[in-house]
């Protein structure tokens, strides 16, 4: 009964799971904040990317419509992915982790969170 | 074997949610709660095109925009609301 | 006259073909709707976008976003793995401070965003001047090493791209 287009889509349905449940994993075992930030930004992201494309592949084997819609969602949530870990990771070392724990950033001005910018460069 | 590949996803994404849901309780600080919250959305986007595939129908893709749209925007209002204790300056 | 008609012709592209995807379907009425969107949008928001970036070497810009591509899945992979199986005390996570060449902001966000989706690194912070950009990495062993991988394989075709 399992045709080879069937046995695809749910590869990638059930890859997306495994992703997803790992990146959500990632966030009660890891000890750290930083570290838990490393979970969802890629684990998940991938996740729902193989949920897309089964998406798009059941669309296009299984009812015969081209769909591509889903390439949207995942465009936005790649562009997104990273700007909110830097939100977070921001946010959490403002409030948790002190200048001189952190390297140096080997030029005059310090990290952003920390110094103002140089007067010139204003924005 | 589709349905029972999305049954197991349908799983998979749930759990997924509820580990989430404890770590926003749980928390130890206010980026951890925001993180958790932001993959709870991404949970249910999944979640979201599961189901349309499940039912076959594609108005699903519509919420799972909306969903992720403004799941994005809400995570930066969160942080921003913490960096700076304003949202809009 | 064309630069004041269409001052940013990836941006009209790109919202063209953003329309087509949200209405998925391609026909000549959408298609016209999408071009008509992305010749009023730019225009209108002209003012929002006072500089333009340029692009150089699409080549180079499709071999960047296939490397980019298939580090993400590779990545993916191996932190998944590291988080379902590694034991936390395993775990050698630390700070590491990257030195950049890149000056123009789009090239900095790029590289910031691909930092933060490819292996084990995530982009946290610039240093006050742009000069610098702080990684977190989740392991490493060799930290020289990430920092001259990161150099070499994403900032080096950034800086043809944009500079």
């Amino acid at each position: 009964m399992a045709s080879v287009s069937e046995i695809l889509i749910a590869f990638f349905i059930v890859c997306g799971g495994l992703f997803g449940l790992v990146g959500s994993f990632g966030l009660i075992k890891l000890r750290e904040s930083m570290q838990r930030l490393h979970g969802p930004t890629k684990a998940t992201t991938l996740g729902i990317g193989c949920v897309l494309i089964a998406s798009m592949l059941y669309a296009l084997l299984v009812k015969d419509t081209v769909s591509f819609h889903e390439l949207l969602i995942t465009l936005f949530l790649f562009l997104t992915a990273p700007i909110t870990a830097n939100f977070v990771a921001k946010t959490y070392i403002i409030r948790n982790i002190k200048e001189d724990d952190l390297p140096g950033s080997q030029s005059e001005y310090g990290w952003s969170v920390y110094d103002d910018p140089p007067p010139t460069k204003g924005e | 074997m589709i349905t029972a590949a999305l049954l197991f996803a349908f799983a998979c994404f749930g759990v997924g949610l509820l580990m989430c849901l404890w770590r926003m309780l749980v928390g130890t600080d206010s980026a951890d709660r925001i993180l958790a919250l932001d993959t709870m959305v991404i949970n249910v986007i999944a979640l979201l095109v599961l189901y349309g595939i499940l039912k076959g129908t594609a108005i699903y893709f519509e919420a799972a925009m909306l969903v992720a749209m403004v799941g994005f925007v809400s995570t930066v209002a969160y942080c921003r609301f913490v960096l700076r204790g304003d949202i809009i300056e | 006259m064309i630069s004041r008609l269409i001052p940013h012709p990836l941006l009209s592209i790109t919202l063209t073909l953003v329309w087509l995807g949200l209405v998925n379907k391609v026909t000549p009425g959408n298609l016209l709707l999408g071009a008509i969107f992305g010749l009023v949008v730019p225009m209108i928001t002209a003012p929002y976008w006072p500089d333009q970036p340029t692009l150089r070497r699409p080549l180079v810009v499709v071999r960047y976003i296939l490397v980019a591509l298939s580090d993400i899945v590779v990545a993916n992979v191996q932190v998944a793995l590291m988080i379902a199986f590694k034991p936390n005390a395993n775990f050698k996570s630390r700070w590491i401070t990257v030195p950049l060449e890149l000056t123009s902001p789009e090239a900095i966000t790029v590289l910031a965003g691909t930092i933060t989706m490819t292996p084990g690194t995530l982009s946290a912070m610039l240093s006050a001047d742009a000069s610098s950009i702080l990684v977190h990495c989740l392991h490493t062993e060799d930290p020289e090493g990430e920092v001259a991988n990161i150099k070499q394989r994403y900032e080096r075709p950034l800086k043809e791209i944009f500079e």
